[in-house]
């Protein structure tokens, strides 16, 4: 048994779009760029775990990559599809089978915003034909009420993609590298009430993939690895307000993220104000306000403060999303999760160039969320 | 009229009800479950009336399986007809999404006072929405 895992190796393909190179091959070029990163060669690794959820599957790799024989398991968990990666490649390694495992994620999606079946989420064809079966109206619906009972402002919606965006310029690895002033984020077509169109990321491509090792393993080949103090991921407890709901109970229920984030930090040993910097998942502005909270970093309300004061920049007491997030990264949905994961290894390495967190950065916190309610947390540390 | 989106959605009565299941726990889900799920669940006529609990608008056309104005052969986005949706609480039931309609989204608040009706969904199909308890109707009850 070896508790101690690590990430020795990531890799990454630009996300947004790029024609002509499948999804599946952004997948290839990320993993090669993560075994170049932690100096192995492909028939090093002992077992892989990816996905994505409109790309194809990720066991098709290996007709790139080498067929090596080594076990590749397909994973599909929506949005959390990376950080499920991610949970499955920890525990190979934490049981002692394997010293180093796979993660990778990717994705290519159509434009425009996604659209599901209601058949695949056990609901009737109604919800679909009606047009309420849509993410974007879920996420709009959390946060107006959230708004309505803890007073957080349109403009502090605003803020949160003013701060993407201008993270993304700095980003070589984000699609959207320009900055957008405030009054154009607020004055751009509405989408869903009180979301408009630069609150809300948009289905992308992109791809994604981290090399993990045992401690033994990482020590013997000298690698610059980051260490997995936890990762977590949970489903939804009873009476929980989820996407693609067409009743809630009148109960008030818990929250997966609130879930994952207490069991990540109850493993690591920390609490939220240990960490250096953030990557929560902000498929739209309101979901990275409501996040804050949920994963414990300000109680709710207090993000009106947090962000007129900036204290979520680079920079800032916490910074949050530093690579511009989904807001400015688009969102592969394979991919996604472990894309937050990646962008902590590099601020945690002190790689992160224009973007870098300032000081020695030691704990990298990242969560994201998916259909039909389930969240996946990992935080990280640079000992 | 026309045909019901679903036939079970809600019921035939002179003034209809959204069908939601009671559970044996006596919890009232919505939608009334299907298959091997409705088992041991009744059908349960919900509330008339009930407050709003979140709201949103609709700006844009969505992707199939959408049946509304816009998804039709030969139309798109221009023949598209935003709409209000949200989050009603029937109280002591079940909170819903639903349609709202003859409402502004500026008027929209919490706990607003809403009853249920049927509206005309597309060339064939009605739907289920919640729209505003008219001012003096409210007053009286």
């Amino acid at each position: 048994m070896s508790d101690n895992v690590y990430i020795i190796g990531a890799g990454i393909h630009p996300f947004g779009r790029t024609d002509g190179r499948s999804g599946r091959e952004q997948g290839v070029h990320a993993v090669r760029e993560a075994l170049s990163d932690a100096g192995l060669e492909w028939p090093d690794i002992e077992c892989a775990y990816g996905g994505s959820a409109a790309a194809g599957n990720a066991d098709i790799m290996v007709n790139e990559l080498g067929l090596t024989s080594l076990p590749f398991t397909n994973v599909a968990n929506g949005c959390a599809t990376g950080g499920s990666a991610l949970a499955a490649s920890q525990q190979a390694i934490a049981s002692g089978m394997y010293d180093l495992a796979l993660a990778v994620g990717f994705d290519k999606h159509p434009r425009g915003a996604f659209n599901a079946k209601p058949s695949d989420y056990g609901l009737p064809e109604w919800y679909g034909q009606t047009g309420m079966m849509l993410t974007t109206q879920f996420f709009a619906l959390k946060i107006q009420r959230y708004m309505q009972l803890h007073g957080i402002s349109r403009t502090t919606l605003g803020r949160v993609a003013e701060k993407a965006f201008r993270n993304g310029t700095l980003t070589p690895h984000a699609w959207r590298r320009s900055p957008v002033d405030l009054e154009t984020i607020l004055n751009s077509p509405m989408i869903n009430d009180p979301l408009t169109k630069y609150m809300f990321c948009s289905p992308a491509e992109g791809a994604v993939a981290l090399i993990l090792a045992s401690e033994k393993k990482m020590r013997e080949l000298g690698a610059d690895g980051v260490k997995i103090r936890a990762v977590s991921v949970k489903t939804r407890p009873p009476n929980s307000f989820e996407v693609f709901q067409a009743g809630i109970s009148i109960e008030e229920g818990g929250k997966p993220t609130v879930l994952a984030s207490k069991a990540a930090f109850e493993k690591a040993g920390i609490g939220p104000e240990d960490i250096s910097v953030a990557q929560l998942q902000d498929t739209e502005s309101g979901a990275e306000i409501m996040h804050m909270a949920e994963n414990g970093f300000c109680k709710d309300g207090d993000q009106e403060e947090w962000l007129a004061n900036g204290w979520t920049e680079i920079g800032g007491r916490l910074p949050v999303n530093t690579d511009g997030g989904c807001l400015a990264c688009g969102e592969p949905i394979g991919a996604s999760g472990l894309r937050q994961v990646y962008e902590n290894v590099t601020q945690l390495r002190g790689r992160a160039g224009d973007r870098q967190v300032p000081g020695t950065p030691r704990f990298g916190y990242s969560h994201v969320y998916g259909a039909p309610g389930l969240s996946g947390v990992a935080i990280l540390e640079r000992e | 009229m026309g045909q019901k989106i679903d036939p079970d959605l809600w019921s035939d009565d002179p003034q209809p009800h959204l069908m939601g299941g009671r559970l044996p726990s006596g919890e009232v889900v919505f939608p009334m479950p299907v298959g091997d799920a409705a088992k041991g669940v009744e059908p349960y006529k919900l509330s008339r009336r009930g407050k709003l609990w979140s709201w949103t608008s609709q700006g844009f056309l969505p992707k199939e399986p959408y049946e509304g104005p816009g998804s039709g052969p030969g139309e798109g986005p221009p023949d598209f007809q935003p709409f209000l949706l949200g989050y009603v609480e029937l109280p002591g039931e079940v909170i819903v999404e639903s349609r709202i309609v003859d409402a502004r989204l500026e008027d929209l608040h919490l706990g607003m006072e809403l009853e249920f009706c049927i509206v005309p969904f597309n060339m064939t199909h009605d739907t289920f929405a919640f729209r505003p308890v008219a001012a003096t109707e409210s007053k009286a009850a």
